[in-house]
């Protein structure tokens, strides 16, 4: 994760001094402190909370502090299905977070639109609309995945760069941080999709 | 060292021309569908004149996930784990009522255990929904954490008992028409008794914690009341008609499964304000725990199904039928047509906290805006179920 050579550093270690880069103090601080928003939208919406209460925890890992304002939220858990009512809200309050911010898309519906895929009103994956960060599959995931979706979007902050060309997407000036509203068509969403994020799995048939 | 605070005098000061102009205007504030309270994404366009609450319109069809369509092209069996996904916290009763209709529909009689089950499920279904609509409440009122993390502790145990017979934490998908789809062992019955014996003791602790608690007494005594009469015309049962003293449990008026066999009373409110609310709640649960320890002593050995049930290519006689049980919301019904082809012709569905939702704005006008929350958090919604 950084260019201090590692055998140099423990040795320095072993004399009592502790060597660090602005890039891994400034990523160490980031991914145990991620601000959750406080948004739930169906049943995997319960298992946030639970995942946040007395058994399983998130305070752990740096994640209890739920917000219910997207302007103090750094991470939106999009935990539930996504209906075509309720989607330019979401799309709204991503827009409304301060970068730099991370969207977990929890459970099958906020993936694809889940067993409800079906349904006239239901949105077919919330990436259609922002960027998605982690997926968990399930329905709904058990805590202990979601636990995992946040280790995870850790491990991802601690990898990201502050400088160079593969910096951090919130660092780099021409990177958009908001996404246009959809607005509601005479049939769908418009536009159905945002082309800039949604990048459909390519399946190749020989 | 001395300061001098400043202070205007009173000809100074503003206020007679502040409250001449502000008369009369109120303020139009949407609360919702992303907000702490609201139980999901349940909006509601208050007007409010200052802090007091004029005028609520409910806005609803944010979690509208097209469920009876859904359930129209579906198999009858192919339903079944939609009906989870109504109301979330309470998979176990949703799946009885909707096995209840289609063996209405079918004349399927259910083996004797099963009915024993079904009872012990949707009872510790009762106790874990009731428990966290306890912790919710009070985290609406402020008490922001412990009583949640007290009641999610107690609802964790009954998950896992779920969890160890059904597969699935939340979406147990566990009944079948004409019975159940796994048995339970007796070393699950054992550990579930353990677990109903040592939940007296969470309730003991809640009630001491909240029940004479000032600043609880004070938030939801007088505030939301409802009258029987105005909650009878409105269709509202569970708890919320029973917190306005009007005698009325589908479990005694129905008696469907085996509840006549069992002894249990009914707990009744008196002023129907969100404290009897509350408090039904808490009683029910005393309730529920009696009938479960009942329960485990008499249930008999046996099968658990029906073997005469083709739950494969099933295919129900023409003809219509409404089952309904008293979910811990309220009343749960499903309507079923069929038309003799494996799917329902109309499938619908009678939500309770739909039904109970629709006089929140009788309940809430002449209260202040932190009440509405309040108020709202005591009719127990679940916003799969209003939305469908």
């Amino acid at each position: 994760m950084s260019d201090i050579d590692e055998e140099l550093r423990s040795e320095l270690q072993r004399q009592g001094i502790w060597v660090t880069s602005m890039q891994e103090l400034y990523n160490w601080g980031r991914k145990n402190s991620i601000w959750p928003l406080q948004f739930g939208l169906a049943c995997c919406a319960i298992e946030m909370i639970a995942t946040a209460a007395s058994r399983y925890d998130i305070a752990r890992f740096g994640g209890e502090i739920f917000r219910p304002s997207p302007r103090q939220a750094d991470l939106m858990i999009v935990a539930g299905t996504v209906t075509k009512k309720m989607a330019p809200q979401i799309v709204r309050l991503y827009n409304q977070m301060p970068d730099p911010k991370y969207v977990i898309s929890m459970g099958a519906c906020a993936i694809s639109g889940g067993p409800f895929k079906q349904g006239y009103n239901v949105l077919k994956g919330i990436d259609r609309y922002i960027p998605v960060d982690v997926y968990i599959p399930g329905c709904p995931p058990r805590p202990e995945a979601l636990l995992h979706a946040f280790m995870e979007l850790q491990r991802k902050i601690d990898e990201q760069k502050l400088t160079g060309a593969g910096k951090a997407a919130h660092l780099d000036r021409t990177h958009p941080s908001e996404f246009p509203v959809p607005a509601f068509g005479a049939h769908d969403l418009e536009p159905a999709a945002n082309a800039d994020v949604f990048r459909p799995m390519k399946i190749e048939r020989t | 060292m001395t300061t001098t605070i400043q202070t205007l005098e009173p000809a100074e000061r503003p206020l007679q021309i502040m409250s001449s102009r502000l008369e009369g205007e109120l303020l139009e504030v949407s609360m919702g569908p992303q907000h702490p309270s609201t139980h999901g994404v349940f909006r509601m366009n208050v007007a409010l004149d200052g802090e007091i609450v004029r005028k609520l319109k409910p806005v609803f069809g944010y979690l509208h996930r097209n469920h009876e369509k859904i359930g129209e092209n579906m198999s009858y069996l192919g339903s079944m784990p939609y009906t989870d996904r109504l109301d979330y916290f309470c998979s176990m009763t949703n799946n009885w009522a909707y096995a209840l209709s289609v063996e209405k529909l079918a004349g399927i009689e259910v083996p004797e255990r099963a009915e024993y089950l079904r009872i012990i499920l949707a009872e510790l279904t009762r106790l874990q929904n009731h428990a966290s609509l306890l912790g919710f409440l009070l985290s609406d009122m402020g008490a922001w954490g412990t009583p949640l993390m007290y009641a999610f502790r107690e609802r964790e145990k009954i998950l896992d008992l779920f969890e160890s017979l059904s597969g699935s934490r939340m979406m147990c998908d566990y009944m079948r028409f004409g019975g159940c789809r796994v048995d339970a062992s007796a070393d699950w019955l054992a550990g579930a008794k353990k677990i109903v014996d040592a939940f007296p003791k969470f309730l003991d602790e809640f009630e001491k914690l909240i029940v004479e608690n000032e600043i609880l007494i004070a938030r939801t005594q007088e505030v939301g009341k409802l009258s029987a009469d105005l909650a009878i015309s409105a269709g509202i049962t569970g708890p919320m008609l029973r917190a306005c003293g009007v005698n009325y449990d589908i479990r005694k008026v129905d008696g469907y499964g085996f509840y006549p066999r069992f002894k249990f009373r009914i707990p009744l409110g008196e002023h129907g304000d969100t404290y009897d609310r509350l408090m039904m709640r808490a009683l029910e649960m005393r309730e529920s725990i009696g009938i479960l320890k009942q329960a485990f002593e008499q249930i008999p050995e046996g099968p658990i199904m029906n073997p005469k049930v083709k739950i494969r290519g099933f295919r129900p006689p023409v003809g219509e039928a409404y089952g309904r049980i008293e979910a811990p919301k309220g009343e749960l019904g499903f309507y079923l047509i069929s038309d003799g082809s494996p799917n329902p012709y109309r499938y619908r569905v009678r939500p309770p906290s739909f039904i109970n939702l629709t006089i929140l704005e009788d309940l809430c006008l002449g209260h202040t805006v932190a009440d509405v929350m309040v108020i709202l958090g005591s009719v127990d919604i679940v916003m799969g179920e209003v939305d469908r």
